[in-house]
C-alpha cells in the first residue's frame, strides 16, 4: 500500500552546514505523526521542504504517489498541505474572519472582476465560504474574536486562529509546529483537545512538532526524533520511550 | 430585536456592504447631500428657500470636489496596490499618462494637428483603463519580482521613461510646447453634433432632477439651470461612486483578501495557497487600470495638458493620499482625497484671515503679526505680497504643512486619517461611558 505522504532520504544544507541529513518517514491517511527533538535538530525545517519554502538539495517528497518536490508553496497547499507556525505567522491587520477566510483561498475560485462586481457567483461563493469559516470558528471555540483584527488578540487565541486557517483549508495533512509553546496547562488541555477532535471528526492525517513530552507520548500515532538533522529513531511512543539512543539524545552524554 | 441591534439573522445581512441600518441611513443622507451640493438657486420647499449645503456650491468648489472625485478615483486604485496589496509604487502618474492619451486618440477631434478619431466617452474612457491595465501587465512581470524600495525605483522609472516618451510622440500628445486638446466629458451616443448629456456647458437641470421635480414637485422646488461646473461635478461624483463600490467589493472578497496576505506576511500567504507573482500582477493590472481611468477623466476635466503634467509630484501626490489616508482603508482614501484638495483651499482662506486680522490690530491682531508679514522688512512666515517679503508665500506654506502632517501622521497615527475617524467613531459608540 502507497502513504499519503513519503519523505525519503532528504538533504538540505544552508551554505555547507547540514540542516537535514538523509531524512526519511511516511505518513499514512489519518494518522498522527510526531517528529520530536532539541533545538536546532530540523524540525522546522522539514516542515519548510514539505511546504516548498525550501528546496532540499538531496531526496525526493512523494505525495499520494506523486513527487512534489520543487514545486512552489501555494501548488503544494492547493494539493491539500496545510500547517500552522513556530512563530505566529497570521495577517496582523486582518480580523479573525478575514484570515480564516485567507485558507480558504484554494478552496474557491472567485476572481478579481467577479468580486468586484459582486454578483451571483461571487456572492453564493462568499456566503458559502462565510458557513465554512463559521463551522470552523465554532470548532475552535473563538466566536467572541470573530471581528478582531488578530494583532490584538491574546497569544493562545491567535495561536487557535491560526490553526482555524489551515483547518479551512481543508488539507488532507496538517503541520504543527509547535501547537502548545508557551501555553499554560489550561491552554494545553484545549489545545490538545481541539487536535484530537480534528482528528475524530475530520480524520485529517497530522505531523505534530512539539517539545511537551507529555502531550506527543499521549496522543501520537507513531514518533520520529530528530537531532542535529538525522533521525535518531522512529517507532511508536512506548518503543521511544525506551530507546537508549533517544535518551541519550535527550540527557546528554551521562545517560 | 430591539435591545439587540447587533443581531444578525443571516450572514448575508451581515456580509452585505452596509451591514447596519445606522451605516445606511448614514451613508445615504451622505450621497443625497453630495447630490444636493450643486443646487446652486437653493431649493424652495413651501415658501421657503433652503442653500441645502451653502458655500460647497460656488463654482469655484465644485471644481475643488471635482478634482476630489477624480483624484479619489486614482487613489483607490494605488490602493489596491499599495494600501491592499502593500505595494510600494510611484508609477500611478505614468498609467495615468497612458490612459489620459488613450482617451485622446480615440476621443480627440477628427482632423486637428493631433490624432483623433472623434469617439465618444463610452468608448474612450473604458479603453484608457484597458490600455492602461495592459501596460501595467507588461511592467508587472518585472515589478513582482523586486520588492520594498528596489520597487519604489523600477516605478519611478517609469515615470521618467513615460515623461521622455510622452513628449516625444508629438503627434498624440502634442509635445512640450502646447500639449493637446482632449475630449470633453460630454456623453454622445456616437459622434453626433449635440451631445446626448452635455457637462460641459451652463444649461437646462438633467432629466434626474426633472424626476425629483415630479416627485416633489408639489412640495419642492428645484432650480431649473445648472451651472457646467455643477455638471461636471455630478457626473464625476456619481463614476467615483461606482468605483467607490467596486473598490469596496474587492476588498472583501477572496482576491481582495489574497492581497492583504500578502502585504502582511507573504511567505505565509503562499504557504496558505495565495501565488505571489501572479496575484501581485492582478493587484498591479487593477491598480493601472484605475490609474488610466482617473487620468482621462482629469485631462477630460482641465481640456488641454503637457506631457511634463504626468511627473513624479502626480505620483508622489497619489501616495500622499494613500498616506494619510489610512493604507488600505476605501474610507481613508478618500478622506485622503478630499483632504488633500480641500485643505490646500482652507490654508488661503486661512492666510486670507489672518492678514485681515493683522490689518485690524488687536491682541489677536499681534498674535496673528507673528506668521503674517506685510512688507519687505517685516520678518512674518506668511507673506501677503508674493515675492516682496522674506516670509513664505501661500503655496509654499501649503507644502510646509504637508510635509508636517505626512511626518506626524507616519510617526502619531500610522492608520492616518481613518485611525482618527475610528477613534472618534469608537468615543461616540461607548458614550456617555468613553474613556
Ligand atoms: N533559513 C535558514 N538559513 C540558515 N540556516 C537555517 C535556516 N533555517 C534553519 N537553519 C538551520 O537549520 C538548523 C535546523 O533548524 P530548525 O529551525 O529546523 O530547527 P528546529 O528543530 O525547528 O528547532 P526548534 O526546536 O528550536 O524550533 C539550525 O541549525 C538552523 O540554524
Ligand atoms: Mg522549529
Amino acid at each position: 500500500m502507497s502513504h499519503l505522504l513519503e519523505f525519503k532520504d532528504i538533504g538540505l544544507a544552508f551554505k555547507g552546514v547540514k540542516a537535514l541529513d538523509g531524512v526519511s518517514f511516511h505518513v499514512d491517511e489519518g494518522e498522527l505523526f510526531a517528529i520530536i527533538g532539541p533545538n536546532g535538530a530540523g524540525k522546522t525545517s522539514t516542515f519548510n521542504c514539505l511546504n516548498g519554502v525550501y528546496k532540499p538539495q538531496q531526496g525526493d517528497i512523494v505525495w499520494e504517489g506523486e513527487s512534489i518536490l520543487g514545486m512552489r508553496p501555494d501548488r503544494i497547499a492547493e494539493r491539500g498541505i496545510a500547517r500552522t507556525f513556530q512563530n505566529i505567522e497570521l495577517f496582523a491587520h486582518m480580523n479573525v474572519l478575514e484570515n480564516i477566510s485567507l485558507g480558504r483561498h484554494v478552496r474557491t475560485n472567485v476572481g478579481w472582476l467577479a468580486g468586484s462586481v459582486w454578483l451571483g457567483k461571487a456572492k453564493r461563493e462568499e456566503m458559502a465560504n462565510r458557513a465554512k469559516v463559521e463551522d470552523i470558528i465554532d470548532l475552535l471555540e473563538i466566536e467572541q474574536w470573530r471581528k478582531y483584527p488578530v494583532g490584538l488578540l491574546p497569544y493562545g487565541v491567535q495561536k487557535r486562529v491560526e490553526l482555524g486557517r489551515a483547518l479551512a483549508m481543508e488539507p488532507k495533512l496538517l503541520l504543527l509546529d509547535e501547537p502548545v509553546a508557551g501555553m499554560n496547562l489550561e491552554e494545553t488541555e484545549d489545545m490538545a483537545r481541539f487536535i484530537l477532535d480534528i482528528r475524530e471528526e475530520l480524520g485529517i492525517a497530522m505531523i505534530l512538532v512539539e517539545h511537551d513530552m507529555g502531550l506527543v507520548m499521549d496522543i501520537a500515532d507513531r514518533i520520529m526524533v530528530l537531532d542535529f538533522g538525522t533521525p535518531i529513531a522512529t517507532g511508536v511512543p512506548v518503543d521511544i520511550q525506551r530507546n537508549p539512543e533517544v535518551i541519550k539524545a535527550y540527557l546528554g552524554q551521562e545517560a | 430585536m430591539r435591545g439587540r441591534p447587533h443581531l444578525y439573522v443571516s450572514y448575508e445581512s451581515e456580509q452585505s456592504l452596509l451591514p447596519t441600518w445606522t451605516q445606511r441611513v448614514m451613508v445615504g443622507l451622505l450621497v443625497f447631500l453630495l447630490v444636493l451640493i450643486p443646487l446652486q438657486g437653493g431649493i424652495e420647499i413651501g415658501d421657503r428657500l433652503y442653500q441645502p449645503v451653502g458655500f460647497l456650491g460656488d463654482n469655484a468648489w465644485l471644481k475643488i470636489l471635482s478634482r476630489v472625485a477624480i483624484f479619489g478615483i486614482g487613489a483607490l486604485g494605488l490602493n489596491i496596490l499599495t494600501g491592499l496589496a502593500g505595494q510600494v509604487s510611484l508609477g500611478h502618474a505614468f498609467f495615468m499618462g497612458i490612459g489620459a492619451y488613450t482617451a485622446a486618440v480615440l476621443g480627440g477631434e477628427v482632423g486637428k494637428a493631433h490624432w483623433g478619431l472623434g469617439l465618444p466617452i463610452w468608448i474612450w474612457l473604458p479603453a484608457a483603463g484597458l490600455v492602461a491595465a495592459l501596460v501595467g501587465m507588461l511592467v508587472a512581470p518585472t515589478a513582482v519580482k523586486v520588492r520594498g524600495l528596489y520597487l519604489a525605483i523600477v516605478t519611478l522609472g517609469l515615470v521618467f521613461i513615460g515623461e521622455h516618451l510622452f513628449r516625444n510622440l508629438t503627434s498624440i500628445t502634442g509635445g512640450s510646447q502646447s500639449g493637446r486638446k482632449f475630449p470633453s466629458l460630454d456623453f454622445r451616443l456616437w459622434k453626433e453634433e449635440e451631445p446626448f448629456l452635455a457637462f460641459t456647458s451652463d444649461g437646462p437641470m438633467w432629466p434626474v432632477f426633472n424626476w425629483l421635480d415630479w416627485l416633489f414637485g408639489p412640495w419642492i422646488n428645484f432650480p431649473a439651470e445648472m451651472s457646467e461646473e455643477a455638471k461636471t461635478y455630478l457626473a464625476l461624483a456619481a463614476l467615483l461612486v461606482v468605483v467607490v463600490v467596486l473598490a469596496k467589493n474587492l476588498q472583501r472578497t477572496r482576491i481582495g483578501r489574497a492581497f492583504m496576505a500578502l502585504r502582511d506576511r507573504d511567505i505565509a500567504a503562499e504557504v496558505m495557497g495565495v501565488p505571489d507573482a501572479k496575484t501581485k500582477f492582478e493587484a498591479f493590472a487593477l491598480s493601472s487600470f484605475y490609474a488610466g481611468i482617473a487620468g482621462a477623466l482629469l485631462v477630460a476635466f482641465i481640456g488641454r495638458a503637457i506631457p511634463e503634467q504626468f511627473n513624479l509630484l502626480l505620483s508622489v501626490q497619489f501616495v500622499v493620499i494613500v498616506l494619510i489616508g489610512g493604507a488600505g482603508t476605501v474610507a481613508g482614501t478618500l478622506m485622503g482625497s478630499v483632504f488633500v484638495f480641500v485643505f490646500p483651499r482652507l490654508v488661503q482662506d486661512f492666510s486670507g484671515w489672518l492678514t485681515e486680522t493683522v490689518e485690524s490690530g488687536g491682541v489677536i491682531g499681534s498674535i496673528a503679526d507673528v506668521f503674517v508679514s506685510t512688507g519687505l522688512d517685516d520678518p512674518g512666515l506668511v507673506s501677503t505680497l508674493e515675492g516682496v517679503s522674506p516670509g513664505l508665500n501661500v503655496s509654499q506654506l501649503n507644502v510646509v504643512i504637508y510635509g508636517l502632517l505626512i511626518i506626524g501622521f507616519l510617526i502619531f497615527e500610522p492608520l492616518g486619517l481613518y485611525g482618527i475617524w475610528l477613534r472618534v467613531r469608537n468615543y461616540w459608540k461607548g458614550w456617555p461611558f468613553s474613556y
